[in-house]
């Protein structure tokens, strides 16, 4: 216990219109998010009002308690685990803020809405709020700015953080501060706006944001081109990208995810080929047209062995979905799911499927390899079972690997799921020590106490990446 | 006592857990959730807390009596996820293996053994039941105590349910329910009826319109006499021993027959039955048996539909909305056949209602032991239903009727809007009386 009983009453006191609890049942409903481990919080607060907030990262920056702010905890990285007791502090609960200005062409957002709710508002105003992880009918925005996250569209449109202009924030020491505004353009002093987002919950709470929109696409269209060769689906990647071709998505399938979708749910899917690729261009109708064309030559100029235009909507979606399905249908094969997002950039993408092949072999690990490989972002993902303790130790040395890989190849240990606990050994290897150590002072700066989402982003010494 | 985790985790069907990956997928699907706001009561966080018990790091069990009390057992959290954890099993397992070692107060464990043991599977006792309501409700009883305020008094929020029981059948009507009935012109298949305890008690005249539907479809219905509840309420409430009980002698009762299909009318007793082959699954002597029962059973709704429909009179500018049964819809996945039937109603207009998923808060006797919990999610269903600005609601569930003409009620629209069972719909339409 981090907290003793004079202090939950302290808190108590303070957070009059909300909820402290402490009863066992809610510490462990608070413990996990969608990574690995179990942390027992000493207390989960919920409150709407930014002043308790004030107040109990006041009282917490005077008593050293750690918080861990939280969104609905589908992290992927461990972000909103409580690593080190203290309080859980769950912003789901403040939800009530989604304004769309179609003038400003902004929206205004409190941190527990869920991105989905930010694409319905959008649209029903004929706009559009680009980033799309495939969380986000789960996922709050507050999640989305701390792990500055992606989705299949950040080829084309980027991810979260080139979309926030503004944000209202509570300092680890119990200020609230506001930076940016609602503006798209704004050079005025440090950009900290860009600083907090993606820094996982360890500058701050984010109370409030404005978010950029754009008008919505007017039309859109579908593309999968089925090849015999992994390496080839790779090669046509970065031929497409360097043709002045943007899709909007452009998602890599190896054969592994497509034999497991076929197999928990048939989608008409080639089980012989070595990978499809999946196209989504969008924009004006007749500039898609041809760019659907000058796609469908340049891959069966690199080799593909059919490329397939959906008739009509119905089979569009039925695409997309068989895409859908590649996560749930993985686990079936075993139950533990290691998803990792090394990133490359875009010309390495052929040299890291081959790479992932040799790791494959290598450590004798189930991967199978598919996501948003547009923008480099493959997502190898591990299927194993962790009550195996041998095959999980292969699974760690075979992560290792894959980041070792994406860095040599000029890439980076995380695109879009963050840092959190499970990266945090490796962070060295991708900033090296002085880059590293920046960063670290500008959390000592932030957070001289080091209360705010403490073991998170940066290694404990001797900090292994563990599984078991 | 100190228990071992391997048995620990049998009892609690652990082994399940582990394909959740705590997505949070069900999050936004649960109605707990929705409406309590924590963790605690999401699928998620429950399924966690089983989880935490096989991994020894719960050990006083007591910590998930209220998360999985709570539960409504609506089964939406299935419909969503991408692993396809068996929530359901999970939870019935979890309830079980607390009910076994549960302390209840004396009185309480009386009432639980009497209402599941002897009340709603005795016929003697569900008729004497409805009986009673009949009497008191004609010999001017109902009227004296509704005046006096005693309802509110009532233990359990009993008061506010008796207002909206339905009309029993009198001890006549009761008897005049026959053993067998003809289809009317060529019979096109052969089916046994399901009465249900509470269904027969309570709501005879669905029942007795039901019958009259399917052979006017074109079935012969059978009646079999021997026929017992369900076992649903007591499979929720974790007396397993009870429901596996009672889903043999229905086995047997219905081995008797030679029929097609065994139509029910209740999504929740519809539920239990489709889900025999898996309550009797360990039992060699009966789980292929049970596999049998469970390929016949039907909703009504199914059966309606295979016959092609039924002849209906054309209704004049009424809109309609449908309420599903949560076990209807989730566990036997029936969805597409009572919208078909209510489409096909001529002259009526049809408005889907948002968050049909949702549970109304019924959930067996949920709203009775949980009255408070239950009426927060039913305020948040009485929302959606306003939105239609519907006249008529259907829905395919005895409980989930009277929890629909109880949101009514508390939102002062008993006049303006009414809820009924599909099969009263369709019968009305049909000119079925
Ligand atoms: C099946 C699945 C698919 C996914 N797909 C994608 C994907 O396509 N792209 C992608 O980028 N991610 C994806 N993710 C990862 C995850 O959904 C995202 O990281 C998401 O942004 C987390 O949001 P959350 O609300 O669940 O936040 P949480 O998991 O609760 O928290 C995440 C981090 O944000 C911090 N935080 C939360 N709220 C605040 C706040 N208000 N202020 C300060 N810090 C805060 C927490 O401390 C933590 O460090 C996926 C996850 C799953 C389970
Ligand atoms: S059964 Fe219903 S109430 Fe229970 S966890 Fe699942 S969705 Fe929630
Ligand atoms: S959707 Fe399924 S896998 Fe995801 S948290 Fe819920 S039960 Fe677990």
């Amino acid at each position: 216990m981090v907290l003793n009983r004079k202090q939950i009453e302290e808190i108590r006191t303070i957070i009059k219109s909300g909820q402290v609890l402490t009863e066992e049942s809610d510490r462990y409903s608070y413990s996990f998010d969608a990574s690995f481990g179990t942390y027992l919080p000493d207390a989960v607060v919920q409150t709407k009002s930014v002043d308790e907030l004030i107040a109990l990262v006041k009282l917490a920056n005077r008593e050293l308690i750690p918080i861990y702010p939280r969104g609905q905890s589908t992290s992927l990285s461990g972000g909103p685990l409580p690593v080190q007791g203290g309080i859980v502090l769950d912003l789901s609960v403040m939800n009530d803020i989604l304004e769309i200005d179609e003038e400003d062409l902004v929206a205004i957002v409190s941190p527990g809405v869920l991105t989905s709710a930010i694409h319905k508002a959008a649209e029903e105003k004929g706009l559009f709020y680009p980033p799309d992880p495939s969380s986000s009918h789960v996922s709050t925005i507050g999640g989305n700015l701390a792990e500055n996250s992606g989705g299949p569209r950040g080829l084309k449109y980027g991810v979260t953080k080139d979309y926030v202009i503004g944000l209202e924030v509570i300092t680890p020491e119990g200020e609230l501060i506001r930076t940016g505004g609602r503006t798209v353009k704004n050079v005025t002093g440090y950009d900290l706006t860009k600083l907090i987002v993606g820094s996982e919950g360890t500058l701050g709470i984010i109370t409030r944001a404005i978010l950029r929109l754009l008008p919505k696409p007017p039309a859109s269209e579908t593309v999968m081109i089925t090849f015999d060769s992994l390496v080839d689906a790779g090669r046509a990647i970065s031929r497409i990208l360097s043709s002045g071709i943007l899709p909007a998505k452009m998602e890599l399938m190896d054969q592994a995810s497509i034999v497991a979708v076929e197999n928990y749910e048939p989608s008409n899917l080639p089980v012989d080929a070595e990978a499809i690729i999946l196209l989504e261009l969008d924009g004006h109708p007749m500039a898609i047209k041809d760019e659907v064309e000058k796609v469908a030559a340049l891959c069966e100029a690199v080799g593909a062995r059919n490329v397939r235009i959906p008739k009509n909507a119905a089979e569009k979606a039925d695409i997309w979905r068989a895409r859908k399905l590649v996560s749930p249908a993985i686990v079936r094969i075993k139950p533990t799911k290691i998803s990792e997002d090394a990133t490359v950039p875009r010309s390495k993408i052929p040299d890291m499927c081959a790479r992932l092949q040799e790791i494959r072999k290598k450590y004798n690990i189930h991967l199978v390899v598919f996501g948003h490989a547009g923008d480099g972002n493959l997502h190898p993902n591990i299927i194993a079972d962790k009550r195996d303790k041998e095959e999980m130790h292969r699974v760690e040395q075979a992560v290792a690997e894959i980041f070792a890989a994406a860095l040599e190849l000029g890439g980076t240990l995380s695109g879009e799921h963050g840092i959190g606990t499970m990266k945090a050994p490796f962070m060295e290897m991708e900033l090296g020590a002085v880059g590293l150590d920046m960063m670290k002072r500008i959390k000592q700066v932030w957070d001289p106490n080091n209360i705010m989402n403490p073991g998170k982003i940066f290694p404990e010494p001797g900090q292994k990446l563990e599984l078991t | 006592m100190k228990e071992s985790l391997e048995a620990l985790r049998a009892e609690f069907a652990y082994e399940k857990t582990n394909s959740c990956v705590q997505c949070g997928y069900c999050l936004p699907v649960c109605p707990t959730y929705a409406s309590m706001g924590k963790e605690t009561h999401s699928p998620r966080g429950r399924i966690n807390l089983v989880k935490m018990v096989g991994e020894g790091r719960i050990t006083d069990l007591s910590v998930l009596e209220e998360p999985l009390d709570l539960c409504l057992g609506c089964r939406n959290c299935e419909t969503a996820c991408p692993t396809g954890v068996e929530y359901g099993v999970i939870l019935e397992a979890a309830r079980a293996a607390l009910v076994r070692r549960k302390t209840f107060s004396a009185p309480v464990r009386m009432l639980r053994n009497t209402m599941f043991t002897k009340v709603f599977p005795s016929k003697k006792m569900m008729k004497l039941a409805g009986n009673a309501l009949w009497l008191y409700e004609k010999t001017g009883l109902q009227t004296a105590i509704r005046k006096s305020g005693l309802l509110n008094k009532l233990p359990y929020h009993m008061g506010a349910f008796e207002a909206i029981t339905p009309g029993a059948a009198s001890p006549a009507e009761r008897k005049q329910m026959p053993q067998r009935i003809q289809a009317k012109g060529q019979a096109k298949y052969t089916v046994a009826f399901f009465t249900g305890c509470i269904m027969d008690a309570m709501f005879q005249r669905i029942n007795r319109l039901s019958v009259q539907l399917l052979a006017a479809a074109g079935c012969n219905v059978v009646i079999v006499s021997e026929q017992t509840c369900c076992g649903a309420l007591q499979a929720h409430a974790g007396e397993m021993a009870e429901a596996r009980k009672l889903a043999k002698r229905n086995i047997a009762a219905f081995e008797k027959e030679e029929v097609d299909f065994i139509v029910n009318n209740a999504g929740g007793c519809g539920a239990a039955l489709y889900e025999y082959a898996h309550l009797l699954a360990d039992e060699p002597e009966w789980s292929k048996r049970a596999q049998a029962f469970t390929e016949k059973s039907r909703d009504i709704s199914q059966v309606l539909a295979v016959c092609g429909g039924l002849h209906l009179q054309p209704r004049s500018g009424e809109r309609v909305t449908y309420q599903p049964s949560c076990h209807l819809t989730n566990v036997q996945r029936v969805t597409r056949e009572p919208l078909e039937l209510i489409r096909s109603v001529p002259g009526i207009e049809f408005i889907e209602m948002g968050q049909a998923h949702m549970c109304c808060g019924s959930a067996g006797i949920y709203n009775l032991v949980h009255y408070e919990q239950s009426m927060d999610i039913l305020d948040e269903k009485m929302k959606y239903t306003k939105a239609t600005k519907a006249d008529v609601v259907i829905t395919t569930n005895p409980g989930c009727l009277l929890q629909m003409k109880m949101g009514i009620g508390r939102e002062g629209q008993a006049t303006s809007i009414r809820a009924v069972h599909l099969v009263e719909y369709l019968a009305e339409a049909a000119g079925i009386s």
